[in-house]
């Protein structure tokens, strides 16, 4: 039931983790009474973000996100590999040259007030985030329709100028219901209105009290469509310090929650914790990378960008500043993914070859001071920045100034502070290299990031990458609806990137989420931890709270 | 008297416009915007939409007029809403969270009064004694002590391995299903670590002032006399002395008041309490302009009003002090 799309690239800035390919990290539970699966009991979840919005199609924080995927539903669902499963409509159809695309909605589905919902309610949808007075960070995808028509009340068209790759992971979009909103959306007012604070939804959970700041209480909808779910109250509480969270896990006050390296290394590892609790461990929502300005003669020859990323030991790295809990990564899209390959150029840690190979580009240490110089005589030398308060970033950039050192290439590192630096630095491309974190979308449309297009400085192209081979994949990937077409495109481009290395991709964090070992059925994957939580139970003798 | 206040209350209007224009530009002038946030690389938000978004909030006009327009709401005492998608008014988000850091504080403040100034009398009149010297380690501890570390500490205790008290929150996850006395011990239970905490820290620096200012008192000539008048100790000390030494102490209480809605980031953050304090860091972080200002408002307001009523207190205290007979100070 988790919407793995847009907001996850947040989730990452935010330092949440929440998804991936899973193992279950160890389970130690014990069964005594029935498995059997049951109703009841209450499932208790910790975030440090604070809740934006309960119309969260307007927020762009996780938490906003993972309530909403409770009390709110799309036309599709994601499976644990983000494949696409019918969930409000039942089926759906592309016309063969992909410029529109036919819902059947299912007739069973209610909103949480009775209210029935129709094909109405979904066009009401695509024109609410298209509104200019609607302040949907990720009303995009939609900006892409020509129309959303419905046909009758069960059926809804879909039409696009030209064909979209991300059509259907647009319609994974939280449905709004018209209804109850309808006059607030002409004035601008869709924050005001009473479903920002009492949503009304079509999902398996019912909104029962949100207290700011504090916590949000969801109940079980007994009506909903795809079965009622078997946990019947779940209380999602805002907790902003990581140590407290920790604490109240000790205390078996809270039943979810993301571990940091150390406490899932070293504090967490006592019988006690392990009898209570599963921990799990699969790779997390995005990936850190080492960026070059490409404009920058230096790093606009690629031998130069390959012999750094040769100078670099991926695995030093993520010993280094994730305790291990990492994986290598050497494009773009996430593994797991249908669109991914590894069959990829990769870069060895190997300071020899990076030294051979900046000597063929013409650096050489001519001087014998250490560092290496170019025809001229000018040495290498260069910046590396990243934001502040992030200490992981800067011990990257502590770890990478010394292995170029021993390459021979000199590098000042400079901590800025978020806004700063991406005004200043990023935006109007004024860095040499930056380290930095991106999420992996659901979809693996790249266009924004790699395009030739894409340089302006409120653009995402922030390298000024610019190969007309990867614009034209790009263009076709993200014009085509068939999987199977697109899937060539991106192995395509991973394999460009990994050649032409604009940037040095290099590790995805681990997830790190801990569950109480009385819930059954999480089954992370790329989706995930929480995309099947209304099948998850209790067994009846393992509930803790009677109440709800 | 009167007029006084008046002309007091009056002065209170430009200085509040001096001070709310200068927050507005420093604030608008930090780096980033509320925008800026929740771009924060994420490349599903388009050009186009962040200049929707950035009209939407009037963010696109001069920084001068985005002032004009929010001093003109203000003066109908309407503070916006808040940038955030709840988009709530900014007064509903901070009536919301005022009671909890108000009654925190308020109780904080009247233990720390009740205990520290008994301390600092008799670590004053019993200088440099055993007692004396055990509450000036006391003291300093406390100065040194990191809130943040001495309220995991006791949580860890307390909360996680003895069991005795909740960790974090302020209501049990079942609240609304215990009886009416369970839940106000429930209540209780949640707020006695932060309290603890809080008074430990804010306890050590009173006392101190109220030794100091009980030390400069009991040196007056006043104090001999009393003494030599042959009343008793008790009446010299709790009645000569104190009411003078209150003094200054009575200052720092008015100063203390814009603090008591201030709330605290730290203890309020570890405890998970919903309070002013994380509302304003929050709003801060996210540049949401018209929570900060409101928050600003109501707090430089009440720094004003609190100056104004210690400077009455004098009168009351200190009859040396008549604000009528010189038409003010």
């Amino acid at each position: 039931m988790r919407r793995p799309g847009g907001r996850v690239l947040v989730l990452w800035v935010a330092g949440l983790l929440v998804a991936g390919c899973g193992t279950r990290a160890e389970s130690p539970a014990e069964s005594t009474g029935s498995d059997a699966r049951a109703y009841g009991d209450t499932f208790v979840e910790a975030s440090i973000g604070d809740i934006g919005a309960l119309i969260p199609n307007l927020a762009s924080d996780g938490a906003s996100h993972d309530i909403g995927a409770l009390i709110y539903d799309g036309l599709l669902r994601v499976d644990k590999n983000i494949n696409w499963l019918p969930a409000m409509a039942e089926s759906w159809t592309f016309a063969p040259d992909c410029l529109s695309l036919d819902f059947t909605l299912r007739r069973d589905v209610k909103w949480h007030d009775g209210h029935p919902f129709t094909a109405a309610d979904v066009v009401f949808t695509w024109q609410t985030l298209i509104h200019p007075k609607t302040p949907a960070p990720f009303k995009e995808k939609f900006l892409q329709i020509k129309a959303v028509e419905a046909l009758d009340p069960y059926t809804v068209r879909v039409t696009y100028p030209q064909p979209y790759g991300r059509a259907l992971e647009t319609w994974n979009e939280y449905i709004l219901p018209k209804h109850l909103l309808e006059p607030y959306v002409a004035d601008g007012k869709l924050r005001e209105s009473p479903q920002n604070r009492h949503p009304v939804g079509t999902g398996a959970y019912r909104f029962k009290e949100w207290r700011s700041g504090e916590k949000v209480v969801v109940v079980a909808n007994p009506d909903y469509y795809l079965g009622r779910p078997y946990i019947s109250r779940i209380v999602y509480r805002v907790i902003p310090s990581q140590a407290t969270i920790f604490l109240e896990l000790k205390a078996r006050g809270v039943d979810y929650s993301s571990l940091t390296a150390v406490q899932y290394k070293r504090q967490t590892e006592y019988p006690a914790f392990r009898k209570v609790y599963d921990k799990y461990r699969y790779p997390g929502t995005g990936y850190t990378f080492l960026a070059f300005n490409l404009k920058d003669p230096r790093f606009a020859d690629r031998r130069v960008r390959q012999a750094l990323a040769h100078a670099i030991d991926k695995r030093e790295l993520m010993d280094g500043v994730a305790m291990g809990l990492a994986r290598e990564v050497w494009g773009p899209i996430r593994p797991g993914n249908w669109a991914f390959t590894d069959k990829v150029k990769r870069y060895e840690f190997d300071a020899t070859r990076a030294k051979e190979m900046l000597e063929e580009a013409g650096w050489k240490d001519r001087d014998g001071d250490g560092v290496v110089e170019d025809g001229g005589g000018r040495p290498f030398a260069f910046t590396i920045r990243t934001n502040q308060g992030n200490d992981e970033r800067k011990r990257i950039a502590e770890i990478l100034q010394q292995r170029f050192k021993d390459v021979g290439v000199k590098v000042e590192i400079q901590t800025i502070d978020w806004a700063s630096f991406i005004k200043e630095f990023v935006k109007p491309r004024k860095f040499e290299a930056i380290v930095l974190g991106l999420g992996f979308g659901a979809d693996p449309d790249q266009y924004v990031l790699w395009h030739s297009s894409q340089t302006d400085p409120d653009q995402m192209n922030r390298t000024g990458y610019a190969n007309p081979e990867v614009d034209a994949l790009l263009e076709k990937g993200r014009a085509s609806c068939r999987q199977e077409e697109r899937v060539k495109y991106y192995h395509r481009i991973q394999e460009i990137l990994a050649e032409d290395i604009p940037m040095i991709f290099l590790y995805v964090r681990d997830a790190l989420p801990v569950i109480a070992s009385r819930v059954r059925g999480p089954d992370p994957g790329p989706a995930g931890m929480l995309w099947n939580l209304p099948e998850w139970y209790v067994p009846k003798h393992l509930q803790v709270y009677t109440a709800g | 008297m009167a007029f006084f206040i008046v002309r007091r209350l009056l002065l209170v209007i430009p200085l509040l416009v001096g001070i709310t224009f200068v927050s507005f530009i420093v604030i608008s002038l930090a780096p980033g915007g509320p925008l800026d946030f929740l771009e924060a690389e994420n490349p599903d938000l388009s050009p186009e939409v962040k200049r929707q978004l950035t009209e939407l909030y009037g963010l696109d006009k001069p920084l001068i007029v985005q002032y004009g327009n929010w001093l003109m709401r203000v003066a109908r005492l309407d503070f916006g809403r808040s940038f955030l998608p709840d988009g709530r008014p900014v007064l509903a988000k901070i009536g919301e969270r005022m009671p909890v850091t108000l009654a925190l504080n308020i109780i904080e403040l009247l233990i720390i009064v009740v205990v520290a100034v008994p301390i600092g009398v008799l670590s004053a009149t019993r200088q440099y004694s055993v007692f004396d010297k055990i509450t000036t380690i006391f003291v300093f501890v406390g100065f040194a002590t990191p809130d943040f570390w001495l309220a995991l500490l006791l949580m860890s205790l307390f909360g996680a391995q003895l069991g005795w008290l909740p960790i974090s929150g302020l209501r049990h996850i079942n609240w609304e299903y215990l009886s009416f006395w369970r839940q106000q011990w429930d209540l209780v239970s949640h707020l006695l670590l932060p309290i603890t905490v809080a008074t430990f820290g804010g306890l050590a620096g009173f006392s101190r002032y109220m030794r100091q200012s009980m030390l400069e008192v009991i040196r007056q000539d006043y104090v001999q006399t009393a003494r030599a008048k042959g009343l008793s100790e008790e009446v010299v000390i709790g009645k000569h002395a104190l009411r003078n030494a209150l003094l200054p102490v009575v200052t720092i209480l008015g100063l203390s008041l814009p603090g008591l809605i201030g709330g605290s980031v730290i203890i309020e953050s570890v405890f998970a309490i919903p309070g002013m304090g994380q509302l304003m860091v929050q709003s801060i972080y996210a540049r949401d302009y018209p929570v900060v200002m409101g928050n600003l408002v109501i707090v430089a307001f009440l720094t004003l009003i609190a100056n104004l009523f210690a400077d009455l207190a004098y009168g009351l205290v200190d009859p040396r002090i008549r604000f009528g007979r010189r038409r003010g100070r």
